[in-house]
């Protein structure tokens, strides 16, 4: 491609002619559009996009978009991102995974990209219940679920996402929530931005098998008391009028504290580019599950050397330093002898 | 080296010998053997080989499970297998005498490390009398020679640690069996020099074990004989020697140069498969990209990414890795991406026998999938085959945009020949055309591109790479409608594709060569059929069985999915078809189910090759049989 002006697009551009086919009601209808109305303004070209999904219901998300897509098998669509951003530095490959498929069948490939630092945006919509297999718990579901196969209720810990994701020193990791689209666009524009690999969690409505998960913390008129939002360079804090905030101390690490009792000079200064990710850690251990005061936004964005890159700068140090390869010489380069 | 020293006697001239070198693993007689090897290839004899060793890195000292092996025959003849039983046995300690004297041929040469026939070594070994002492070797000749403290007393005076330098006792031995069959030194310790020239007093001390070892046999009257495998009369050329894996490697990295696309492997490591890993990752100077996965899921995942990206994707395993890419390959084989998979046979199930060989994977390729999953499966039948054999399978993934298996096994992988290196203009192009623009128009006139329009001859689909303007579509695992790709449940279109996808891989069969007749073509009493690996070992035998008066005809298939088209008719034209392989039956399986003919399986599955002679035996019996 020579030309170098963008074309300008709207959401329309970047909608496939393919039926949205989620559940009416259903959380994944609204990230799909903050997706689709953020595309236009990241100044990329529809066919340099490529969104990979795995197996679940967020996983038919790459036929809604007009770009590229693949629509592969559970839990292995890190590692096929993985392939695809290697072998190509020039595409934007988002991946688009759940709860289950990302932190139970793809657990292992989610970390694996993670430290990697695959150049990648993943969103991980989180929903806490298997959806398209009609309602079984998850690995993000609360302890006691029941559900089809846990009828006495489930006896998993569950995981936190953003903890796993930081915890395998991912360089960003945010979570926002299907009910603010103005807060996913603005950390998918970050998540995108970032040179690495990038996990957002979003937490997500399943209105069929797990209404109101979420609802505690992220209706309209509970948002207030019950997210923390995190900006860079801010002290954290929260509730009316900012009146309750989060502070560190030696002996019980980061924990919730009314402003009027330590102090504004106490409170914690959000710095998402700490590289030591025990701060990040602590923060995504501030609640242990969505009924309490929950941190969203962006707990960490490092700069670490992409893969890629390093597989890239490699390749040309071995092509600058030895020639590019040359098959005859590749053939002779063991010990040879002549016959007749 | 200073040949001062005149042998008693002249060489005896032998047309071809078979040693074989068994020790400790931490004997290092895998690269005693490895040198043997290079030098006689240097020399001009055609040769083969059989690495045997086992899966323990170091299994404790002395034991019958630590014992490590390596079988060489040179020949001044073309020849096709390491040979059935030792003329000579180089064992550096009781267990190694022990596990090995019984595949010995009758009146061979045994060398022995006296030194290493103590009390306790032969206890370990499960000796219970000094077999050099109580009659067990009555028949063979055997020379028992104190490696050990001549290598020590050739080396010390270097001032090497005793315990250093008695490490260099397999050079030691090296020396003596490179004086025996008269090969040429330089190459060795040329080879000595470069190798350790990090570590000068290594390199010293087994260049000086080696000059002791080779003077050891000049001076000592110990030896009757001293013989001559003179070069053979091979095909004018330049000649490698290689083993299956690098051969495999250098294929691959050919198909990338011959296609222009980059190679990608994902791979994870496992034994036997792992060397193709290290090879390539060496050579990122032709572009290769090279990932050590997580797992083996990974390996082929990224793989197949990457083939998505117009990579030419690859990755390479071992049984217990290829039943975990599976479902991988049927998601490969669904979006008709080209991909190479590449199994290294070893003996199964389960962990099985990790370093050792079996073709016990045939109908995992040809079945190992859920659905109507076909793949097309090739297997290499010698270590530089694998050369070509990756770049057909290259050949067949892109014109035909689907995953291949490629079979190869333990043996061919680490075993060597002498390979005459193909000229590399000749090889084929493999140049590949990609989706460019829209080529369906809609019945509004508007021209959008479907990813599953099919090439009308080969029923391939386009390949469009993201990064091409207007060509943007999304393809998926779940069933797909005909020519638009989009996602349909209609019973009609799940029919039609599945059959599509039969008769795309069906029709290979019109683009690959007819099965091949050699031998008694027109008047055999008997046909043998193989596959893969076992091509040696077959060839032998037949020979054999046709000097004995018997009229034998071979064929030996590269392509087990799609057959060759004129195989039915090949097997038909027979009173007798028999089927080798290394495990259970699975191609005589296959034939009778194809062809409806009385294929006979000949099976072994101990984890070693065939040889010629029980294969011969085998041929013999069935001719016995009326038909």
């Amino acid at each position: 491609m020579s030309d170098t002006v963008i074309p300008v697009t709207t959401r329309k551009d970047w909608s496939s002619d393919q039926e949205v086919r989620w559940c009416p009601g259903c959380g994944d209808y609204s990230i799909l559009a903050a997706v689709q109305l953020l595309m236009p303004d990241l100044g990329i070209r529809r066919e340099d996009v490529v969104f990979v999904s795995g197996i679940g219901c967020a996983a038919r998300f790459p036929y809604y978009m007009n770009t590229y897509g693949m629509h592969t098998i559970h839990g292995r669509a890190p590692a096929i991102a993985t392939g695809l951003a290697m072998a190509r530095p020039d595409l934007h490959v988002w991946v688009v995974s759940g709860d289950g498929d990302a932190l139970s069948i793809g657990g292992n490939h989610l970390i694996h990209a993670l430290r990697r630092n695959i150049n990648i945006t993943l969103l991980l919509f989180n929903n806490q219940i298997y959806g398209l297999t009609k309602g079984q718990y998850s690995p993000t579901s609360e302890v006691g679920k029941v559900t089809k196969s846990t009828p006495f209720g489930s006896l998993d810990h569950p995981f936190n996402p953003v903890s796993v994701a930081i915890g395998a020193e991912a360089t960003f990791v945010a979570r926002t929530h299907d009910m603010d689209r103005k807060h996913m666009m603005e950390v998918f524009r970050r998540a995108f931005e970032h040179r690495g690999s990038s996990l957002v969690e979003v937490y997500q409505n399943c209105n069929v098998f797990n209404d109101g998960a979420f609802g505690e913390i992220t209706a309209k008129q509970n948002r207030d008391e019950m997210l923390i939002p995190l900006r860079h360079g801010e002290p954290i804090r929260f509730g009316a009028e900012g009146s309750r905030g989060v502070v560190i101390d030696g002996q019980r690490g980061a924990h919730i504290v009314d402003v009027a009792d330590v102090g504004e000079d106490a409170l914690l200064v959000h710095d998402e580019t700490r590289s030591d990710p025990s701060v990040a850690f602590m923060l995504s251990r501030l609640a242990r599950g969505p009924h309490e005061p929950t941190p969203v936004g962006i707990f960490r964005a490092v700069e670490r050397p992409e893969y890629g890159e390093g597989v890239s700068r490699q390749l040309a140090v071995a092509q600058k330093e030895r020639g590019p390869g040359d098959l005859e010489t590749l053939l002779r380069s063991g010990a040879t002898w002549e016959v007749g | 080296m200073t040949n001062t020293a005149v042998p008693a006697t002249a060489p005896e001239v032998v047309d071809r010998v078979i040693i074989r070198f068994a020790g400790d693993s931490g004997d290092g007689m895998q690269l005693t053997g490895d040198r043997f090897t290079t030098s006689s290839a240097l020399y001009g004899n055609d040769l083969a080989t059989l690495p045997d060793f086992p899966a323990e890195i170091r299994a404790p000292a002395g034991t019958l499970a630590g014992v490590s092996a390596f079988q060489v025959q040179i020949s001044d003849h073309d020849i096709t297998t390491p040979g059935d039983a030792p003329d000579v046995l180089v064992a550096m300690n009781p267990a190694a005498l022990h596990s090995q004297i019984g595949r010995v041929a009758p009146r061979a040469t045994v060398i022995v490390n006296g030194d290493a026939f103590d009390d306790r070594s032969l206890a370990k070994a499960g000796y219970s009398t000094n077999p050099l002492r109580d009659g067990t070797l009555d028949g063979f000749t055997v020379y028992e020679v104190p490696m050990t403290s001549l290598t020590r007393g050739a080396v010390e005076p270097l001032g090497v640690k005793t315990r250093d330098a008695e490490r260099s006792k397999n050079f030691f031995a090296l020396g003596l069996v490179s004086w025996m069959y008269t090969r040429p030194v330089d190459p060795t310790l040329e080879w000595i020099d470069k190798r350790f020239a990090t570590k000068p007093t290594v390199a010293e001390a087994n260049t000086v074990a080696f000059k002791a070892g080779h003077a050891f046999g000049e001076t000592a009257e110990l030896f009757a004989h001293r013989y001559e495998v003179h070069p053979a009369k091979l095909p004018a050329g330049t000649y490698t020697n290689v083993t299956g894996n690098t051969a495999l490697a250098w294929g691959l990295v050919a198909a990338s140069q011959l296609s222009g696309l980059p190679l990608f492997l994902g791979s994870y490591p496992i034994t036997p498969a792992s060397d193709i890993l290290h090879e390539l990752s060496r050579h990122k100077n032709f572009g290769v990209r090279t990932l050590q996965a997580e797992d083996e899921i990974a390996g082929i995942g990224a793989a197949l990414g990457a083939a998505y990206g117009g990579h030419l994707g690859v990755t390479t395993t071992s049984g217990p890795g290829m039943a975990l890419k599976s479902e991988t390959m049927g998601l490969a084989l669904n979006l008709e991406l080209p991909l190479l998979i590449i199994d290294i046979q070893r003996g199964g199930p389960s962990t099985g026998l990790p370093t050792k060989t079996e073709q016990a994977d045939l109908l995992m390729a040809l079945y190992g999938r859920h659905g109507e999953s076909p793949l097309p499966v090739l297997a290499a039948r010698s270590p530089s085959h694998c050369f070509e054999l990756a770049i057909e399978a290259a050949r067949i993934a892109l014109t035909w945009r689907t995953p291949v298996i490629l079979l190869s096994d333990g043996y061919l992988a680490n075993g060597t020949e002498p390979w005459r290196l193909p000229d590399v203009a000749s090889l084929p192009d493999l140049h590949v055309e990609f989706a460019t623009e829209p080529n369906h128009m809609n019945p509004d006139g508007s021209e959008v591109f479907w990813p599953y329009e099919r090439d009308p001859d080969t029923l391939a689909r386009p390949w469009a790479l993201p990064g091409t303007p207007d060509l943007m579509h999304r393809i998926g695992g779940l069933e797909k409608e005909e020519g638009s790709g989009n996602v349909s449940y209609d019973p009609a279109n799940h029919e039609r594709m599945v059959r599509i996808r039969a008769a795309k891989i069906a029709g290979i069969a019109d683009h690959i060569p007819e099965a091949e007749v050699t031998g008694d073509v027109d008047d055999a009493e008997l046909v043998v059929v193989g596959w893969g690996s076992t091509w040696g070992a077959i060839d032998g035998a037949a020979s054999r069985v046709r000097r004995s008066g018997h009229r034998v005809a071979q064929v030996h298939l590269t392509h087990l999915n799609p057959l060759p088209r004129n195989l039915g008719d090949v097997l038909r034209r027979y009173p007798r078809v028999v089927v080798p392989e290394l495990n259970l039956g699975q191609l005589s399986r296959e034939l009778r189910a194809e062809y409806l003919v009385d294929a006979r399986s000949v099976t072994r599955v101990r984890g070693l090759p065939f040889t010629a002679a029980e294969l011969e035996l085998a041929i013999l019996d069935h001719l016995e049989v009326a038909p």
